[in-house]
């Protein structure tokens, strides 16, 4: 059983989860991602494995409530199980030697940054890190990321803490200071990887998006996932997760990853009533 | 003896009801029109029915038994050859085998064997009347089936009979594969695939759910734990595209994610299920067999206004059972044919809003014997809709075959197999079904499962 072993609350909603999985822990590599049905009636969600001990058989997730699902998955506690996990799904990372490696992970996308940054570290690179949050308290995984990196920086949108804007100024900056940069990963909301995308294009230097599509299985069998990269048809899934950032097409998935938005907001409606109804 | 020459009819939901409903279309016989049916069997010295059925149910033994009243016993008859008769007997296309074998068919009447088979295997469901069709004796060696669908089903319970430990391994998280994923609830109710699920469990069979193998373990890893052999029952699981400009729309689905959400997901139950799919209003579902026929009665059941059928061919060239397309026409689904969509238009928001479709006309047979066709110069058009799903095949998912290279595959990334048991390049390793054969049905890879049980006891004993 892929029971809970602890629960913490990191930022604002955020949960981070240690849990039991010698399978998939024996397996896991940076990059990839297990699917979650985490109670009878859910969906199943692709959530990126952040973190995995083979000798323990546990694996580190950290979720943000962001619908339905989520929402219910952060009312579990420590003990409780999830009803279903799935994976490692989705190709591991490719992280070699580059040089001078910039990872920049926004919100909970740092979650997914923290093990390839780990793992850039590991491979000889010189990294920077840089995690941008909405404020203060959106912040996590600080110290973990100070301990893989040679320089990290923190942004905040309202200046709350770190440096005030967002990771694509902090990136500016490096950039326009004259140091030579090998490769960028960039992990986020679609918005900002897209901007982060468009800058390191004009400066030529590779860059590697690790891409949030709705998923259904996870294994490729119904395309729910497909993206264009290069201008062909891809599926997150099972081709990526990760892809050359400078060939995908971030307009189409800015769309694709909004195509339920009103069916989200009527099945959220529904819980967050139900729960009031409780309540009273 | 005064034999009933009426074939009794099949009880259904009226086509208006079901149309709005995911409940089963086929109610089922009653006791009384099983027996009535069953005195129609004339019990052929030389059945040749049997001929038809490729896992071979002794079907006049099975149907004396329900003549008898012996209920119990005649799901156990069919059980010594099909471990899934209440699955057999919906989705199997019949008319095309046992049925179309049978002496009575001359007539045109042959005997509602599928029918019968539905009635004694749904007799057998309930864990107080489940009939087991022999005793197994646990302890002979391990045997892992990947792939939870009717193939894998079947290799697994036969094994289980021979007396193998056998475990299966499914990704997902429902076992039955296609039977969950794929077929909807109308057809071949959730409830029915669990029951025949936990008739395997009782006679021994385990179920490890949500292991992708070839991610989660290789099959190396299986053998080191101890695995004599595997069977890989993987179905055809990656969907096909046409490639067409703007195939990427929002609201364009592949029947395989319209159906997994549907069926696997419960999509018609959002949003009690969180998972959702868009309705739509205007629907069009491109293909023409039994995968399109159950996407498009879906659509009609979320309450779709038109409920469409692009096909290039014609009525006659339609691949999905008879049964099914008039059940479709019953319920009011639009057919299109001789047109084939060109390209997809949206709307701002990326939502798709129309097909450019060409007209076509039948030309000169193919290599599949069918008119081939072609299409007529200048004849595009815009068709409006509002969701569209593209129901035209599958191939070969190659995310076990890519890490497992010792397994030879052909030039569409289906497996090679090296004899009638199924028995693949890697020798330990079997494999049937879609993954081999590429898109076919329920029976044929049930057919191939039993073979390779056969195979892979033959293999085991010569270790």
């Amino acid at each position: 059983m892929s029971y809970i072993i602890k629960k913490e609350a990191h930022g604002k909603n955020i949960h981070k989860f240690i849990i039991s999985s010698p399978m998939i822990a024996r397996q896991a590599k940076p990059g990839q991602f297990v699917v979650i049905r985490a109670f009878e009636t859910a969906e199943r969600i692709p959530i990126t494995i952040c973190d995995s001990d083979r000798e323990n058989g546990t694996i580190t997730l950290y979720i943000q409530e962001v619908g339905t699902s989520t929402a219910r998955i952060g009312m579990l506690k420590e003990k409780d199980s999830f009803l279903d996990i799935a994976g490692p799904l989705g190709r591991p990372a490719h992280i070699a030697k580059a040089g001078t490696v910039i990872t920049i992970g926004g919100g909970v996308g740092s979650a997914i940054t923290y093990p390839e940054t780990k793992a850039y570290k590991n491979a000889g690179n010189y990294v920077i890190s840089i995690m941008g949050f909405r404020s203060r308290e959106h912040k996590i995984l600080e110290e973990e990321m100070k301990n893989v990196s040679d320089e990290l920086y923190i942004t905040t949108d309202d200046g709350s803490y770190g440096e005030k804007g967002f990771v694509s100024d902090k990136l500016k900056k490096i950039i326009d200071s004259g140091k030579k940069i090998d490769e960028v990963l960039v992990i986020g909301p679609t918005i900002m990887m897209k901007v982060v995308s468009d800058i390191t294009k004009k400066h030529g230097i590779k860059t590697i998006a690790s891409l949030n599509s709705i998923m259904v299985d996870g294994t490729g069998m119904c395309g729910a996932c497909r993206v264009e990269v290069g201008g062909k048809t891809k599926f997150a899934c099972v081709d990526g997760p990760e892809f050359d950032a400078h060939q995908v097409d971030f307009d189409l998935l800015l769309k694709r990853i909004a195509m339920y938005a009103d069916e989200e907001k009527e099945s959220y409606e529904k819980i967050t009533r139900k729960d009031k109804d409780g309540k009273e | 003896m005064a034999k009933n020459k009426i074939r009794i009819e099949m009880p259904k939901q009226s086509a208006e009801a079901r149309s709005k409903n995911f409940e089963e279309v086929a109610i089922g016989y009653n006791e009384e029109m099983a027996l009535l049916e069953a005195e129609r069997c004339l019990e052929c010295k030389n059945p040749v029915c049997i001929e038809g059925c490729p896992v071979n149910v002794q079907i006049p033994s099975f149907i004396k038994f329900i003549k008898e009243k012996k209920y119990a016993e005649a799901a156990a008859k069919i059980k010594e050859t099909n471990s899934l008769p209440s699955v057999c007997g919906r989705v199997c296309p019949q008319e095309e085998q046992c049925e179309a074998k049978c002496i009575l068919s001359k007539a045109g009447k042959p005997v509602a064997i599928g029918r019968l088979e539905r009635f004694a295997g749904d007799f057998a469901l309930d864990e107080k009347t489940r009939t087991c069709a022999v005793k197994f004796d646990a302890g002979k060696s391990k045997v892992a089936v990947v792939g939870s669908g009717p193939g894998g089903l079947t290799c697994a319970a036969d094994l289980a009979i021979k007396g193998y430990d056998v475990t299966i391994y499914e990704a997902l998280h429902e076992a039955g594969g296609v039977l969950v994923y794929g077929i909807p609830e109308f057809r071949l109710p959730k409830s029915i695939v669990k029951a025949e699920v936990e008739y395997l469990k009782s006679i021994g069979v385990k179920f490890q759910m949500n292991v992708v193998v070839g991610k989660a373990v290789s099959l190396r890893d299986l053998f080191n734990e101890g695995f004599k052999a595997i069977y890989l029952g993987l179905g055809a699981g990656l969907p096909k595209f046409m490639n067409l400009p703007g195939e990427n729309l929002l609201s364009i689905y592949s029947a395989n994610e319209y159906l997994t959400r549907t069926n696997l997901m419960k999509a018609y139950k959002f949003p009690e299920y969180d998972t959702p799919i868009k309705k739509g209003n205007k629907v069009a579902v491109i293909g023409g067999g039994n995968v399109a026929m159950d996407a498009v009665r879906s659509a009609l059941r979320y309450g779709a206004s038109e409920a469409m059928i692009i096909y290039r061919r014609s009525k006659d060239e339609l691949p999905a059972r008879k049964e099914e397309i008039e059940n479709a026409e019953e319920e009011e689904v639009k057919f299109h044919f001789l047109v084939n969509p060109l390209e997809f238009i949206g709307d701002d928001d990326g939502f798709v809003k129309h097909i450019k479709l060409q007209k076509m006309e039948l030309g000169e047979p193919d290599s599949s014997g069918r008119r081939k066709p072609v299409p007529v110069k200048g004849s595009d058009f815009l068709f409006d809709v509002d969701v569209v799903v593209v129901a035209i095949g599958q191939t070969a998912n190659p995310v076990l075959l890519e890490v497992t290279p010792e397994i030879k595959t052909n030039k569409w990334g289906n497996i090679e197999i090296f004899n009638e048991y199924g028995q693949t390049s890697m020798k330990e390793v079997f494999a049937g079904g879609d993954i081999v054969t590429g898109e076919a049905t329920v029976i044929q890879a049930m057919g191939a499962g039993k073979k390779s049980a056969e195979g892979i006891d033959l293999f085991i004993k010569s270790l």
